[in-house]
């Protein structure tokens, strides 16, 4: 952990911002031929507000803040540290803490906050991820609201135990005393960035989703990030929140300026569509997006429906199965491995809930059931062309 | 501490990194700061290299590896000896007002006949699990008897007399270890597990150490909300109880680095009875105990008997009062002991230790007979009124046991409340589901003995 996590901080933090969209993924240039697999233009992407409007039109922001609010345009880096702005400028229970988030954090997730809020609800902790996830829950169990921070998700393994063992259980097994950690959030970067390998691009949410008690949210956008990392420190229940790294930067969009929160274990229909739906969140929905755009493209009568899980656990069923029973057919999309993903259960719920509309079998796009290593990322997470592939599949069955 | 100012210092200046002996354009604070960091080259002459690791370290030519058994032995505060009398006649007599003499008595008498009843009950299949404290009493009673009302307490599991101490009733010890309906854990947890808002004292959980942390965050967390509201809101500790086997785990290394490097007010208190289940302390650790790794965590730190009730009690007010002062910071606080009886009622010592010791620890030292002592010495106590308590907490703790044994085990639909702050939609259909089954093969499951039968399932009859 030592060795690599200087290396990844470079890398993150002294890429010259101002470089253009379609060269900040240099390391992952798309084959001369390639049609489909080519990076994700997140200048022109439907799935990003572009416009004022747009983000104000989005139907869950509260009326008066629709009309009144500012847009501003935002990384989701920014969107993150808006949210924990207005979060530690409201509520004088709410900490932010971990490894090197003092000086505004190695994604610049919490830059400026400790200057403002002062180092005693803004400070560095020493480098121990199981001291972390505990400290976090002493905290939340006197009252006030930790926004902890493991640098990578790919180390909160240290902190497993106390994530599952404890903050998961705590109020259960507290009973009627009424005791908990109810005010905890645990944020972590996740997913493939291009080049993490094997230790900077895990995706461990299925781990989380096994484990009743948390709440695991994975936003795709800045306005997503910022609506749902206020709705998770308002919420009473600990929640896992990840944030796709590889986004923290190359996804902008407008953020209203005021505080607002989405609402957790909601699913959000992107595109509404008749053939097949597409299931993902994070990430994989930009690719996804993609892959549903070539398709429509080129055969005539088929619509897809995307749909953005936002919360992984505890998740939206109605609306997924819903929305198969329309369509019949579905495909789920993760980074993370296929072996017991979230895929899994996403699939295995359609399958019993939807049997008799499904006319294909449920397709699952997902990382292989490999590690990530480094020169081979780009035929392990889900690419266009596997999810083209799939959805095809689906719709041919 | 102060809450908003003080935040310039983790800003990345350039000026401080490259060490410029140039600092007069600094204000007061950044000077200071800057010194520490500019010192990286040796000014000539210096006796040390002010590496920002180790800042007061100097020099020497003597190579030297520092060799701990050639260090000795932390010592072991007491007050009085096994016979009840003052070890040093020169210090002022224990001054400890009658009342709480008393009191810790009878709680730690309390605990050690509670004990043996329950313990006979899990035998007889009454009770499905359970774990003494005998021999570690003085502990728990003594280091409870040194915190106030406000103190929050994390424990491991063999502190049943904090428990006692701070008020919890022989009812709430028997409705939890009988997992009935008046159980505020409503009958999740295995026996033993106890916990209670009301006396500040958070539910015990299984996982070894998984509290020390949590101690560490609570008692920033008691230190902030003073800070935020210092009129409305006293200072308090959090203490923390747990075993030197534990302390063997990550969690302990990680909770006291990071209670040292917060200056968190908890008092930890390891209980070091000489054995982990079977695994004796020489299995566990090489150093001089647990105390020695106070000192590398830059905490205070002090040895206690355990056995010695005062000692105990005069070293936590001492450590509350250290965790509390000033910026507040952690204290660690070693209290030696044996555990005389059994791991739990899952063991069998007998099978990795000489019976003989154990007698010989139950005739040699024991907190509740050297308390006695002290007390007859002191004509506080007799053995009539030793009689007469032994008889009447006896009849106290039988008479709550039938009447926990006879209740009720709590509405099933407590199987799935609490999880998360409301059942979720997935639960409900899961509940159906439940009660779909149980219909369907009634004689398959007993759901006369909860609360509400089957209906208890329902959603109506919550809470």
């Amino acid at each position: 952990m030592n060795l690599s996590r200087p290396t990844q901080t470079l890398l993150h933090t002294t890429r010259p911002r101002v470089l253009p969209i379609s060269l900040s993924r240099a390391y992952a240039t798309a084959p001369k031929a390639a049609r489909l697999n080519v990076p994700t233009d997140f200048s022109t992407t439907p799935l990003l507000h572009h416009t004022s409007t747009s983000a104000l039109a989005q139907s869950e922001l509260p009326a008066p803040l629709k009309r009144s609010s500012k847009t501003t345009r935002l990384a989701l880096h920014e969107a993150v540290n808006s949210a924990l702005r207005h979060a530690l400028a409201t509520d004088e229970r709410v900490l932010v803490f971990g490894e090197d988030i003092a000086f505004g954090g190695v994604f610049r997730c919490s830059a400026g906050l400790a200057t403002e809020y002062g180092t005693a609800r803004v400070f560095n902790t020493p480098l121990t991820e199981q001291g972390i996830a505990g400290f976090a829950i002493g905290v939340a169990a006197q009252g006030l609201k930790p926004v902890a921070e493991i640098q990578f998700a790919d180390y909160v393994y240290p902190a497993f135990d106390q994530l599952v063992n404890e903050a998961a259980k705590m109020r259960y097994r507290a009973g009627k005393t009424g005791m908990g950690c109810g005010g905890l959030v645990v944020r972590m970067p996740c997913g493939g960035v291009g080049h993490g390998a094997l230790y900077h691009t895990q995706s461990p949410e299925s781990l989380f989703t096994h484990i009743p008690g948390l709440r695991v949210v994975i936003p795709r956008s800045p306005f997503q990030a910022k609506g749902l990392l206020l709705a998770a420190i308002a919420c009473n229940d600990p929640v896992i929140f990840m944030e796709p790294k590889i986004l923290y930067r190359a996804a902008r969009e407008e953020v209203p300026v005021e505080a607002y929160e989405l609402p957790l274990s909601v699913a959000e229909v992107l595109k509404p569509g008749t053939s097949c739906t597409v299931i993902s969140y994070g990430t994989p929905l930009y690719t996804a997006s993609a892959a549903i755009k070539a398709i429509e493209a080129e055969m005539d009568d088929v619509s897809i429906e995307l749909i953005d899980l936002r919360t992984i656990y505890p998740w939206d069923r109605k609306t997924i199965l819903d929305s198969v029973n329309k369509t019949g057919r579905a495909v789920v999309v993760h980074e993370s491995m296929v072996n017991a993903g979230v895929g899994a259960e996403v699939a295995a719920t359609i399958q019993e809930k939807c049997f008799l509309k499904l006319e294909a079998p449920v397709q699952r796009v997902a990382g292989w059931t490999t590690h990530t290593g480094l020169a081979y990322e780009k035929f392990t997470l889900p690419d266009v062309v596997r999810i083209y592939d799939a959805i095809k599949a689906s719709l041919k069955y | 501490m102060s809450l908003r100012p003080a935040t310039k210092r983790f800003l990345p200046s350039p000026r401080i990194l490259t060490t410029s002996l140039n600092t007069t354009h600094h204000s007061p604070r950044h000077h200071k700061q800057s010194i520490r960091w500019s010192s990286v080259s040796q000014a000539p002459g210096s006796d040390r290299v002010h590496f920002p690791g180790a800042v007061n370290s100097k020099f020497t030519p003597t190579l030297s590896f520092t060799n701990p058994s050639t260090l000795p032995a932390m010592p072991t505060y007491r007050t009085i000896d096994a016979d009840g009398l003052l070890i040093d006649s020169s210090r002022p007599p224990i001054s400890v007002p009658d009342d709480i003499v008393l009191k810790m008595y009878t709680d730690m008498l309390t605990v050690s006949i509670l004990d043996p009843i329950m313990y006979q009950a899990q035998r007889q299949g009454r009770l499905s699990f359970y774990m003494v404290s005998s021999g570690e009493e003085g502990i728990a009673v003594g280091s409870a008897s040194a915190l106030t009302a406000s103190d929050v307490v994390f424990a491991q599991y063999r502190e049943a007399g904090v428990f006692q101490a701070r008020g919890f009733s022989l009812d709430d010890f028997m409705n939890q270890l009988f997992a009935n309906r008046l159980d505020v854990g409503r009958g999740r947890n295995m026996p033993v597990h106890y916990g209670s808002k009301s006396l500040n004292m958070h539910t015990i959980s299984s996982p070894l150490a998984t509290q020390i942390p949590q101690a560490a965050g609570a008692a920033y967390a008691l230190k902030l909300q003073h800070l935020q509201n210092p009129e409305s809101v006293e200072r308090a500790c959090v203490a923390c109880y747990f075993g030197e086997g534990a302390a063997s785990e990550g969690d302990f290394h990680a909770a006291l680095n990071m209670a040292a490097t917060r200056a968190c007010p908890v008092v930890f208190v390891c209980r070091n009875n000489g054995y982990a289940i079977s695994t004796p302390t020489l299995e566990q650790y090489r150093g001089d105990g647990i105390a020695s790794r106070g000192v590398g965590y830059g905490i205070h730190t002090i040895r206690v008997d355990g056995n010695d009730v005062f000692a105990v009690r005069e070293v936590m007010q001492r450590a509350r009062e250290l965790a509390l002062e000033g910026d507040m910071q952690p204290v660690l606080v070693e209290a030696m002991s044996y555990r005389v009886s059994h791991h739990s009622t899952s063991d069998d010592s007998s099978k990795y230790r000489p019976s003989g010791e154990v007698e010989a620890w139950k005739r040699r030292d024991n907190p509740i007979t050297r308390l006695r002592k002290w007390m007859e010495n002191k004509g506080l106590w007799s053995a009539e009124k030793e009689e007469q308590a032994q008889k009447e907490i006896k009849n106290a703790v039988m008479a709550a046991f039938n009447k926990a044994e006879k209740e009720k085990r709590p509405e099933l639909r407590a199987m799935f409340e609490d999880v998360y702050e409301e059942v979720t939609e997935e639960q409900e259909e899961q509940i159906e589901q439940l009660k779909d089954v149980i219909r369907r093969y009634p004689g398959e499951y007993d759901v006369e003995q909860f609360e509400g039968g089957l209906e208890g399932l329902d959603k109506a009859r919550s809470r």
